[in-house]
């Protein structure tokens, strides 16, 4: 793939406005618990994630890495805490809403729509779309705009599609798509909505190693420029490496956090964590 | 449960639940309208007394038909349309064979077989009844059950079974399917007309007194009863004492699961057709001998009342299909204290909604089979 | 680019193409039987009349509810409630007031003009819809289905009840009618058009010229036949809104919803107020058909409205198949052809070749000599004489059937990408150009 494709990109495909000013500490957790049943899933969790850093969270299966997602984002209501997004308690909130104030996020286990096309998928991301109200869509004066706005969108899903290589999928179902494929999608389609912050829920897994660099340079290309992403990942010498800041969660709670360095030379986490993985 | 424990469970849903306690609160100003009117006079206790009746057997009729939706629905994993017809089929089956056996010598066989179908034969010309003929009637309940049993393992077969991975809403609409078919063709040959089954004058009843009246109490209300809870009974008895319930409850928790666990996921399905279809046969053949008149159109109309009861009892529960369809039942006769019976059948529904709203997983939901 | 347009034309062309051949092969079957049935040209005219109607409303019927469960994967069974709700409110709104005219109507309306009904009562289906839909979105689909279905029900028994058989409404003496039903003594729906349109004269040369065909009253005949174009109008109509609705931003949400509610909602859109728009738009459609359906027929009655009526309708969609709006007119053509209409006119077919008024009147004596005699005359005669309930059964046979051998519909599986402009990607060299393009392109649309 040429250089000018990839440039294209990273300025076009991407928020050319860049994100939006937030405060140094955009999103903030604060003695965030949940529990299911009998089980405590989440258990008083509290962390910051600074502006344009990549922010690794990390921990056992069952930690409560997805939990805290599924809380930070409003799919699940936490039984006790406050989530605090861009100085605004967004505790609760429905999910839209939070995804529409730029605080975007993907699924560990990716979900593709799968009766629609690659294309179709990717098309649906990109926010206030004029055509998403049904009467301008329908009216005969007001749709010639939606037509102009949609076609400009195709350009920049093209160029998204291009960059993360699935374009040769375009044209496909989703749902047909290999298990790689569907995370790649995943993560082009939440690009697309041009979020501030990220939560990535394991986006490389099953991805190739060679994308995955590009993935990753990408990040870091975005967050240079303020973007801000919370990363979860399993493989540890990639949080160790890319990572500023990293956070360490079992059974529900935060083991420590801090740098790499610190993360690494702190004993329980060797204990709980590293020592049986690694 | 501990009292302390209901309490605060109590106080858990009053916080997260308001539109639960609105629903409760309604149905207690209800309850006190109600004792307010019959302390007054305003409503007779004896016609409360007899739509309480009334409202019992149909619950024990729909709460019976109710354990084999809820036991497929929870199961195979969707909503059983056919169901009703499935009713109406074992009843059809079953008095056929009370014709037959109460009628021979005295009506050709085809007339008989055919539930008098035409005009050909009637009930009361028969003299049927439990007291007058209670070998005719025992062989027709035994007769609707396995009817129903073989009907719903042939649906099954040729229907049901190829499309087993498919989404519930698939298999829903399948479903719809079978009843169309089922229901034309029952009236196909059993024609449309709604026919007589009972001697109904000939059967013998007890007035209870109550108050400012009675409650006539049938040899056929007795019927029903004793039939609809020894089957309940056994139904319990039989999942809790055997494999059978346990592999049950494994499957409608997670099928996969259960199929790689070792569970013969197959026989499991036979063995819940079997059951649900005997006893939802059952029922059908009780509530015509009950109402002492049948038409090919019958279950299909109990079908939306059986939903509601399973719905409301917690798909996959058989207590809760069985405490539904009281509630529905009662709700359903109940109803005309206050509104006009003409919209009995519609407050039953709207509980069913509500229950829908407030808890999707109904009274006893979250558990399920048994 | 004017490759793909002429790709985007073809595909476009071949989906009018699939509807005009649905059509012409009805109306070929339907001329056929009536001249084997030796039909004068009042009878085929009749025949093509009356199954035009029928194809006409139950696409309209397939159009809307594929909206609601081929686009956005709402479980409507309840789609009968909406129309009955549809026509009773029309007759409410536009019924003569009580005692206005010589009506022997038991119960009076508004007396307001019929358009005011019509709207009223697309607005009280899409109420309806949305007092349904406000709480009752959020459930699992068969949850969403029983709450339908049982509210269709609900509607009928309120039309049933003596309780709103007559009531006061502005002043007016009007009601519902109870079990006896409405008799809709508003004038000709389709008299009022040709009036409003000032077209009298028109209409009476065209009845004057089919005059000379038919002999008598050949005014019923060419009413019969004009309504029956006017539908296929209005099924144009629901086909170009749909579309239009559904190859858009606003279909494409829809359509994610469909899929996966929760990922819709992680990409910032609001699903609830997608599925209440959805649902009420829909809703509003059933309504209309309602009234187009049974504004016509002189008198209107509670038990018409059973859940039957929506399972015909979601029969028809499934033999298009759910997700196409193409597919959907197909089906409802072919449903009211084959499945609704066709085996009346197989009977009537028979009837006529042999002698079917002596068929035995119930099974018994029907199958009796066959079993007995080995003489199957008289079960076949009493088979094609019951043809009203075999019907039925082989409606739910091909439901199953459908089921399992061709779940996509007729045309297999396809679906109108949810976009109003092509998802290819633009030629080089083109780029420059966009804002002409997308006008150009605009204005090409069929
Ligand atoms: N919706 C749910 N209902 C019930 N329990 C849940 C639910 N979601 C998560 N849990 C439970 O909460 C605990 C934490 O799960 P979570 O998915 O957050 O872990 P995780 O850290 O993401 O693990 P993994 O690395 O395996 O993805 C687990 O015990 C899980 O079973
Ligand atoms: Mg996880």
């Amino acid at each position: 793939m040429s250089e000018g494709v990839e440039e294209r990109a990273t300025t076009g495909a991407l928020g050319a406005d860049g994100p939006a000013d937030l405060a140094a500490e955009p999103l903030r957790v604060d003695g965030l618990e949940k529990q299911f049943g009998g089980i405590t899933a989440v258990d008083g969790a509290t962390f910051g994630v600074e502006r344009g850093t990549l922010t690794g969270l990390i921990g056992p299966n069952g930690a409560g890495k997805s939990t805290t997602f599924n809380l930070v984002t409003g799919v699940h209501r936490p039984d006790a805490g406050q989530v605090t997004f861009a100085g605004e308690d967004i505790t609760g909130m429905d999910p839209h809403r939070i995804a529409r104030k730029g605080l975007v996020r993907t699924f560990q286990i990716a979900r593709e729509l799968g009766g629609m096309t690659v294309m179709e998928n990717m098309m649906l991301a990109p926010q206030r779309q004029s055509g998403e109200a049904l009467w301008r869509s329908v009216t005969p004066g007001l749709r010639p705009r939606v037509r102009r706005e949609e076609s400009d969108l195709v350009e920049q899903v093209w160029d998204t599609l291009d960059f993360f290589d699935i374009e040769h999928l375009a044209e496909e179902e989703a749902g047909g798509l290999s298990g790689g494929q569907r995370k790649l999608l995943e993560l082009a389609r939440a690009l697309l909505t041009d979020p501030d912050v990220l939560l990535l829920d394991e986006p490389f897994a099953g991805v190739n190693p060679t994308l995955e660099r590009r993935l990753l340079d990408q990040i870091h290309a975005l967050r240079e420029r303020g973007y801000t992403f919370l990363l979860v990942e399993h493989d540890m010498d990639l949080i160790m490496e890319q990572c500023e800041h990293v956070i360490v969660m079992h059974q529900g709670r935060i083991l420590t956090q801090g740098s790499p360095a610190e993360v690494r030379s702190n004993e329980a986490v060797v204990e709980a964590y590293l020592g049986g993985e690694v | 449960m501990g009292i302390a424990e209901t309490y605060s469970r109590g106080r858990r849903l009053a916080t997260q639940n308001p539109v639960g306690v609105v629903v409760a609160a309604t149905a207690v100003v209800l309850t006190l309208d109600l004792l307010g009117a019959l302390a007054t006079g305003g409503v007779a206790v004896s016609r409360v007394g007899r739509l309480v009746w009334d409202g019992l057997m149909r619950g024990l009729v729909i709460g019976l038909a109710g354990i084999g939706l809820s036991m497929t629905y929870s199961i195979l994993g969707f909503a059983n349309f056919a169901h009703g017809d499935y009713t109406t089929s074992g009843a059809f089956a079953g008095w056929a064979a009370t014709y037959l056996l109460a009628g021979l010598g005295r009506a050709d066989v085809g007339s008989l077989l055919l539930v008098g179908a035409g005009g050909s034969v009637f009930g009361a010309q028969l003299g049927i009844g439990v007291v007058a003929t209670p070998l005719a009637v025992l062989a027709g309940l035994l007769t609707a059950g396995a009817a129903a049993v073989v009907l719903a393992l042939a649906v099954d077969r040729v229907v049901f079974r190829p499309l087993r991975g498919e989404s519930g809403i698939a298999l829903l609409i399948t479903s719809i399917g079978v009843a169309f078919a089922l229901r034309n063709l029952l009236q196909f040959v059993f024609g449309p007309a709604r026919r007589g089954t009972t001697d109904a004058g000939a059967v013998p009843d007890v007035e209870i007194p109550l108050a400012d009246g009675a409650v006539t109490v049938g040899a056929h209300d007795i019927t029903l009863l004793v039939v609809a809870s020894g089957l309940m009974l056994g139904v319990h008895a039989l999942l809790q004492r055997t494999k059978l319930g346990k592999a049950m409850r494994a499957m409608s928790d997670n099928r996969d699961l259960a199929r790689v666990t070792g569970i013969p996921t197959e026989r499991v399905v036979t063995a819940t057709w079997v059951i649900g279809a005997a006893l939802t046969g059952a029922a059908g053949y009780v509530l015509v001998l009950w109402k002492g008149t049948m038409t090919f159109n019958d279950g299909w109309l109990l079908l939306l009342l059986i939903f509601a009861a399973v719905i409301l009892g917690g798909i996959g529960s058989i207590y809760g299909a069985i405490v539904g369809g009281l509630v529905i039942g009662l709700t359903a006769s109940l109803a005309a204290v206050w509104i006009p019976a003409s919209f009995a059948r519609a407050a039953a529904f709207v509980v069913m909604i509500v229950v829908l709203l407030v808890r999707p997983t109904g009274i006893f939901g979250g558990r399920s089979t048994a | 680019m004017s490759t793909t347009s002429g790709l985007v034309g073809r595909i476009a062309d071949a989906d009018l193409t699939y509807v005009l051949a649905m059509l012409a092969g009805v109306y070929a079957l339907y001329l056929a039987a009536g001249l084997a049935l030796g039909f004068d040209a009042r009878g085929l005219l009749n025949s093509v009349a009356v199954v035009t109607f029928y194809v006409a409303v139950f696409a309209m019927l397939a159009l809307a509810l594929n909206l609601h469960w081929g686009y956005t994967g709402l479980f409507n069974i309840g789609v009968v409630g909406f129309m009955a709700v549809g026509i009773y409110t029309m007759a409410l709104v536009s019924k003569p007031v009580l005692g206005s005219g010589g009506s022997a109507a038991q119960v009076g309306g508004l007396g307001l003009p019929i358009w005011v009904g019509m709207i009223a009562g697309m607005a009280a289906a899409a109420l309806l819809g949305l007092v349904v839909a406000l709480p009752a979105l959020r459930l699992r689909a068969d949850y969403l289905a029983i709450v339908t279905i049982a509210m269709s029900e609900i509607v009928r028994f309120t039309l049933l009840s003596r309780t709103f058989q007559s009531f006061g409404l502005f002043g007016r003496t009007v009601g519902l009618g109870g079990g006896s039903g409405l008799i809709l003594d508003f004038q000709s729906p389709l008299a009022a058009l040709v009036g409003t349109l000032g077209l009298e004269g028109a209409y009476a040369g065209l009845v004057g010229l089919v005059g000379t065909v038919v002999a008598q009253n050949p005014r019923a005949v060419v009413d019969q036949f004009v309504y029956g174009l006017l539908l296929l109008v209005f099924v144009a109509g629901f086909y170009w809104l749909l579309k239009r609705a559904g190859e858009s931003p606003f279909g494409r949400v829809l359509k994610a919803i469909r899929e996966d509610e929760q990922v819709a909602g992680a990409l910032g859109k609001d699903t609830d107020r997608f599925k209440i728009k959805s649902f009420m738009l829909g809703c509003a459609l059933m309504g209309l058909v309602g009234v187009l359906w049974f504004m016509p027929q002189g008198a209107i009655t509670p038990n018409t409205y059973r859940p039957r009526l929506t399972f015909f309708v979601w029969i028809a969609l499934i033999i298009g198949g759910a997700g196409s709006n193409t597919g959907s007119v197909l089906g409802g053509g072919v449903f009211a052809a084959l499945l609704f209409q066709g085996p009346l006119y197989f009977k009537n077919l028979v009837d006529r070749a042999v002698d079917i008024s002596n068929a035995p009147g119930s099974f018994g004596p029907a199958v009796a000599p066959l079993l007995g005699a080995g003489d199957p005359v008289p079960f076949l005669l009493y088979t094609v004489d019951s043809v009203r309930q075999l019907q039925l059964v082989l409606m739910g046979v091909v439901l199953i059937v459908l089921m399992h051998r061709r779940p996509e519909g007729l045309l297999g599986h396809r679906e109108e990408t949810a976009a109003t402009v092509p998802l290819t990607r633009r030629v080089a060299g083109e780029d420059d150009e966009p804002e002409s393009q997308a006008t150009a392109a605009d204005g090409g649309q069929r």
